[in-house]
């Protein structure tokens, strides 16, 4: 990747390359003159009735260029249905420079929000940051950092064919400067919520209300999407689901506000979390909820995000419960589908949970395509309209008693918000916040009769001078209007900064070097999945020093799971390994030469070829051999090859006898691998018999099945082995290339 | 604490119509947030100064350093951007360089002139 600059100060970069690494040092070089190419938000381009291999799609949109469609696509032509909402990925590493090659990898699973976390601690700092520091569970958010990933960004889009939306937080002490920050540097959307602040942060709420009017209308100056923070209510009370008449009035409540302030209502997104878990029976608890917040809040947009409030250790019990949320997304609405990572539970999410967490929404979401249309919402039924209707009554009554007791403030100050009682119960424990505390307490300030601030969009009583065309006219144009003022401050750190850190990494980019990674590069970490047939506490212990025992240091239990009390349990245990590994000196060898599909047609039709085929030994599975042979798999009954297909639980004997009397020139067998070596058994019985009734030269034998490799397979006699993946093509390829050789 | 009063305090909403119960639920969003509008309205803070030097061109360092005489002068409710403003008409030079004068403490009599000392 190479800058150059262009059109006096801007600088564009050369496209990425799929087979290239993301250059990061390259997208520092002359960063204090990149300028984003875009501003606001991006939706997803529908596609009514899109038509992708023999399928017809009902809710998806336009395709990516470039992708990793998912596991499975290669039986279906390899299509990659994108769904209709934007799909959020959400990093946290703590460094930019790791976070965006992160995002390449999302993006290419067809993620279009990169929710950038921030650094615990930042919202309480009265100002920006500069430079590039180290965060802990995110970023710190500052103009070099958001500067660089938009660069990335940029690239990224161009690879993948498709506007991805570039996301942090406008919250803390520092909201309005944030806003103005993020909306010269073209980040697409924020979280901004008063109320987060004031319940969350404890930042004063007078300090806070005042600063988010003006933040608003900064954002909805180049028409950023807003988040609010209502789901956090969900993620902290004790009884999650008996928030819901409050999470109505705090989604109401920053609504109304951000109209108030200048926001177009279809950039204002709702952040909605369906609210509980199984084993409560969550999805009968959620609906009801999710129906009042879209009856209620038609005119806005919805952020799907997934629970996290019941999230345990174990990925595939989060990976089950984001499908039920899925499904209440599919079943009523989204506009932006958020993941949660399945390892959120465990740690900060690590680069292929990012990857998994996308998958699992576009996987869910493609998946319950249009299902829409034949499976709706029973909304007759008395029971889910009368749920429908509590909340909504519950919710008008909080608002109620809210107004009688003194307003907003004063609710705050009598606990009202995030009680576990489900409103009018209320059980004493919500959040309490005073007005004259919190963090910048007392800090605002009324604006004199002669307040004036000399900008574009700035929100409240401004006493410009009469006759302007513009706000910004005094000062010949503000930062909004023409972005080469934006000016830029470089590293302050001297130690704690990008440069810094890449130095210790840079000997693995210079030679190439591999070292695995979970969040940043060259940090070592690796997980190591055991059973231990012991109960829980012992198996713990005993993981961690069998971690230690494979040479990984400062193993980490990430996760156990009872199976059962005495027999036995299931360890996760992390580590680092601090090995690395120079590909130059790996011996690769080289992968198989298939033939084109012309030349093999070719040769079966001059030469004819003819193979016997069976699963053999007491195995029922037929799956395997048939996508080897059957035409519609792309099998070799394609390639005019005359298949005989004996069916499943066929004798070795027999297999040989039918080959003999058909007069074939292959026989394929089809096998498991077993615990009793039946497949090895198997080979080496064919192998043999074909010697003692001397055909072995005559025949080409060729055995299959998942987990075979040629390797082993020619170890037990055969002429070639096929594993996971194999398609008909490379049976044939091998099968002309061995006759080929056999003639000469 | 109070215990699940839902069915006695409803008598009054169990009358609307849906769409009367969600016109309801609007007005008094709309009635909770107006005088918090208001407050905003009519009010600055040290952060929402900073983002009209910031708007002005000014970096964050100049931007705070500003920022914070102004509001140890008490001089914020007056728009630190227009106090910017004045100090560069006066000097005939670009507010970003009269936000750097000012920054390293230069030309806070100019101001004192025009806004007067210290009144908080």
């Amino acid at each position: 990747m190479k800058s150059r600059p262009s059109g006096g100060c801007a600088v564009s970069d050369a496209p990425l390359q799929p087979n290239e690494k993301l250059d990061i040092p390259a997208l520092l070089q002359d960063i204090a003159h990149y300028r984003p190419r875009r501003k606001g938000w991006h939706w997803r381009e529908p596609v009514p009735d899109q038509q992708l291999g023999p399928f017809t799609y009902k809710e998806t949109s336009k395709g990516l260029t470039n992708s990793v469609p998912l596991p499975a696509a290669h039986y279906f032509g390899d299509i990659d249905p994108q769904p209709d909402c934007v799909v959020t990925t959400e990093i946290a590493s703590g460094r930019f420079e790791d976070d965006i090659r992160r995002m390449r990898m999302a993006a290419w699973h067809g993620a279009d929000h990169m929710m950038v976390i921030r650094t615990a601690g930042q919202s309480h700092m009265d100002g920006l940051l500069e430079g590039t520091p180290e965060g802990i569970g995110g970023i710190a958010v500052t103009r070099k950092q958001v500067r660089a990933t938009r660069r990335a960004i940029d690239l990224i889009e161009d690879e993948v064919g498709r506007p991805i939306n570039f996301h942090s937080y406008v919250s803390g002490v520092a909201g309005p400067e944030m806003a103005v920050m993020f909306a010269e540097e073209g980040v697409n959307g924020a979280h901004q919520d008063p109320q987060y602040n004031v319940l969350y942060r404890n930042i004063n709420m007078y300090r806070s209300f005042v600063d988010a009017a003006v933040a608003k209308q900064v954002m909805a100056s180049v028409r950023m999407a807003q988040i609010d923070g209502a789901h956090n209510a969900n993620a902290t009370a004790r009884e999650a689901w008996k928030v819901m008449p409050e999470l109505l009035v705090q989604h109401a409540i920053n609504c109304a506000y951000s109209v108030a302030a200048g926001m177009p209502q279809a950039d204002i997104c709702l952040s909605t979390v369906p609210p509980d878990s199984p084993p409560a029976p969550c999805m009968r608890m959620d609906l009801p909820y999710a129906v009042a917040l879209r009856d209620l809040f038609g005119q806005y947009k919805m952020r799907a995000q997934q629970n996290t409030r019941y999230m345990e250790s174990c990925g595939r019990e989060a990976t089950v419960s984001h499908v039920m949320n899925l499904m209440i997304s599919r079943l009523t609405s989204a506009d932006i589908q958020s993941t949660i990572t399945p390892d959120e539970g465990r740690n900060v999410p690590w680069h292929y949970n990012n990857v998994h967490a996308v998958n699992t929404a576009r996987q869910s979401l493609v998946g319950m395509d249009g299902l829409r249309e034949f499976v709706r919402l029973d909304l007759d039924n008395p029971e889910f309209r009368d749920k429908v209707r509590e909340l909504k009554e519950r919710a008008v009554l909080f608002f109620e008693a809210m107004q009688r007791d003194g307003g907003y403030f004063a609710a705050v100050e009598q606990g009202y918000f995030v009680d576990s009682g489900q409103y009018p119960e209320t059980n004493d424990d919500g959040i309490v916040r005073y007005a004259d505390g919190g963090v910048a307490a007392g800090t605002i300030v009324e604006r004199a009769d002669d307040y004036m601030a000399p900008v574009c969009h700035h929100f409240g009583l401004n006493h410009l001078p009469e006759g302007l065309s513009r706000p910004c006219e005094p000062i010949g144009g503000c930062t909004l209007c023409d972005v080469e003022k934006v000016p830029f401050t470089d590293e302050l750190d001297p130690e704690d900064n990008v440069n810094v850190r890449l130095e210790h990494t840079a000997e693995l980019r210079a030679k190439g070097l591999l070292k695995p990674e979970v969040e940043w590069a060259g940090d070592g970490i690796v997980v190591v999945t055991l059973f231990l047939p012991a109960a829980e506490r012992v198996a713990e212990f005993a993981a961690l020093e069998l971690a230690k025992a494979m040479n990984l240091h400062d193993p980490e239990v990430i996760h156990k799971q009872v199976m059962h009390p005495a027999e036995g349990t299931l360890v996760e245990v992390k580590g680092r390994l601090d090995v690395t590994i120079d590909p130059a000196t790996l011996v690769i060898p080289p992968p198989p030469d298939i033939l084109s599909a012309d030349e093999v047609r070719a040769f079966v039709k001059e030469h004819g070829l003819k193979v016997v085929g069976a699963t053999v030994g007491e195995d029922e599975h037929s799956v395997g051999m048939r996508e080897i042979i059957d035409i519609k798999h792309g099998g070799l009954e394609g390639f005019g090859v005359a298949c005989e297909y004996l069916g499943t639980s066929v004798p070795v004997e027999k297999v040989l006898d039918a080959a003999i009397e058909h007069a074939a020139d292959a026989v394929l067998i089809s096998t498991i691998i077993t615990h009793g070596d039946m497949h090895r058994q198997n080979m080496e019985k064919l192998a043999d018999l074909a010697v003692e009734k001397g055909v072995r030269d005559k025949l080409l034998l060729i055995a299959g099945g998942t987990q075979v490799t040629s390797e082993l397979a020619r170890g037990w006699g055969m002429d070639a082995g096929f594993g996971r993946g194999t398609k008909g093509i490379d049976v044939a390829s091998f099968m002309v290339k061995a006759l080929r050789q056999r003639e000469k | 604490m109070r215990e699940d009063t839902y069915l006695q305090e409803r008598g009054h909403l169990a009358g609307l119509t849906d769409e009367q119960l969600e016109a309801r639920f609007w007005e008094l969003a709309g009635e909770v947030v107006e005088p918090l509008v208001e407050l905003a309205r009519t009010h600055t803070s040290p952060s929402i100064e900073r983002s009209v030097l910031m708007r002005m061109g000014l970096d964050s360092r100049t931007c705070m350093a500003v920022a914070a005489e102004c509001e140890k002068r008490g001089l914020l409710g007056h728009g630190a951007g227009q106090i910017v403003l004045h100090c560069a008409t006066k000097w005939s030079c670009p507010v970003t360089e009269a936000g750097r004068r000012l920054a390293a403490g230069e030309g806070w009599d100019e101001v004192a002139a025009k806004w007067g000392v210290r009144r908080v």
